[in-house]
């Protein structure tokens, strides 16, 4: 059919691409493979994998581990044992980000800040255990990213614009990273400040950059949280680095934010 | 045809961050697709998953009309133009399904149409009411020509994305 489409140069047609979307978790999930081969057997387990969580971590579902164990129906050692390794994971990053992050917002249990991210990070480990080496895995805004998009090329990532969310406000480009945004949602404020229990204000956007997305995840959530006083933070977090977008729509960076990854 | 849908889809995700903010202060503005509603496509509660190769993919799911009804800001200057409709997925979100219907005029999504969206509460129409889009092809051809992927704050419109990405499936754009 027509092939005048205005939209962006397209790739060379040779090279290889294969993209799976998957709705999970409320949102939409991409893997999108750059290496040639059919891969199917490992699009099929990282699906598995990404609902499986969903199972057992949804705070939507009545059924979840999670929400059994709010109701104390279900204890730690009895739940699926990657609630304990997520839980973990949390305290980790309840310590370094200073109790910014936490796994109990409000005193009920809620690792959603993190699971994505950690989620993300294993899909994308999954396909690289296949062989596909080259791929990039979306949830929902947040991206881990292998290889490179293209032979020679890395990865380029978009950072949206909170205020116009038709506009990127900065991209950065990388191999083998992590970009991970915490913000203002449609709904309304939807991260609270765990040490008042209030919405977190004074930011629109929080981008963290790092190697892994468990982290860069939960150190997205915890800057947002933190406000300005994030930049100094994160400087102190060996490996991360942070663009902040306030409601006015200034971009603020950490002092060792660089745009190649 | 089925790069185009894989070229567009970092292009997609920032287009419907665009529609899930743009405000627009009533719906009624929204154009409607001209051609039928694909039969067998978006109810059909079958799995709302897709998967896409980099190899040239016939969906043959989608209706295509001759006619030539195109917005003016697109495709005057194609003598053949084709526009055809192509329904989403219905996509459950924790507000109700959401599904939407595009329409594509040679090759480029001409309007986007919320057909079915959670509308049980205030605050539901209060979303809809920007999240329900009048697409202008602009918006799509965004100023992203490099970028693979975008980063940004989930939302609630996850349904619109995932409808919509379906919907872009079936056109295979």
């Amino acid at each position: 059919m027509t092939t005048d489409l205005t939209v962006r140069p397209r790739p060379a047609a040779e090279l290889p691409r294969t993209v799976h979307v998957e709705h999970c978790m409320g949102t939409v999930f991409t893997l999108d493979i750059r290496d040639a081969g059919r891969w199917e057997p490992a699009i099929a387990e990282v699906t598995a994998w990404l609902h499986h969580v969903d199972r057992v971590f949804s705070t939507y579902s009545e059924t979840s581990d999670i929400s059994r164990m709010r109701r104390r129906e279900l204890a730690l050692a009895d739940a699926d044992p990657s609630v304990q390794m997520v839980l973990a994971l949390c305290a980790q990053a309840q310590t370094r980000t200073a109790g910014a992050f936490t796994a109990m917002p409000q005193g009920k249990l809620d690792p959603t800040g993190l699971v994505k991210g950690w989620a993300v990070e294993r899909a994308s480990q999954l396909l690289t255990g296949h062989g596909a080496l080259n791929h990039a895995v979306n949830g929902g805004g947040d991206l881990q990213l292998a290889g490179s998009a293209a032979p020679g090329r890395p990865w380029v990532v978009g950072i949206g614009d909170p205020a116009d969310r038709g506009r990127i406000a900065s991209t950065v480009t990388g191999r083998d990273f992590a970009v991970a945004t915490s913000g203002i949602s449609e709904r309304g404020n939807h991260i609270l400040d765990p040490l008042t229990g209030r919405p977190a204000a004074g930011l629109a956007g929080a981008t963290v950059v790092g190697e892994s997305l468990t982290f860069a995840d939960a150190y997205a959530t915890a800057a947002f949280v933190l406000g300005g006083d994030a930049l100094r933070w994160i400087g102190e977090v060996a490996g991360y680095e942070a663009l902040l977008i306030d409601s006015d729509g200034t971009i603020s960076t950490s002092d060792g934010w660089r745009t190649d990854w | 045809m089925r790069r185009v849908a894989l070229a567009l889809f970092g292009t997609v995700t920032g287009l419907v961050m665009l529609l899930s903010f743009k405000t627009h202060s009533s719906t009624a503005g929204v154009p409607v697709a001209t051609a039928p509603v694909v039969p067998g496509t978006g109810t059909t509660g079958s799995s709302s998953s897709d998967t896409s190769t980099g190899a040239a993919a016939s969906t043959g799911s989608a209706a295509s009309t001759g006619s030539a009804r195109a917005p003016s800001s697109s495709a005057s200057a194609t003598p053949a133009s084709t526009t055809k409709t192509v329904t989403g997925d219905a996509v459950d979100t924790r507000f109700g399904p959401v599904q939407v219907q595009i329409t594509v005029t040679n090759g480029t999504i001409t309007a986007v149409n919320a057909i079915d969206y959670p509308q049980n509460d205030p605050r539901d129409q209060q979303i809809n009411s920007y999240a329900i889009p009048q697409l202008n092809s602009e918006a799509l051809a965004a100023k992203n020509a490099t970028i693979d992927m975008v980063s940004g704050a989930t939302y609630t419109s996850e349904g619109y994305l995932g409808s919509l990405q379906s919907a872009l499936d079936k056109a295979g754009l």
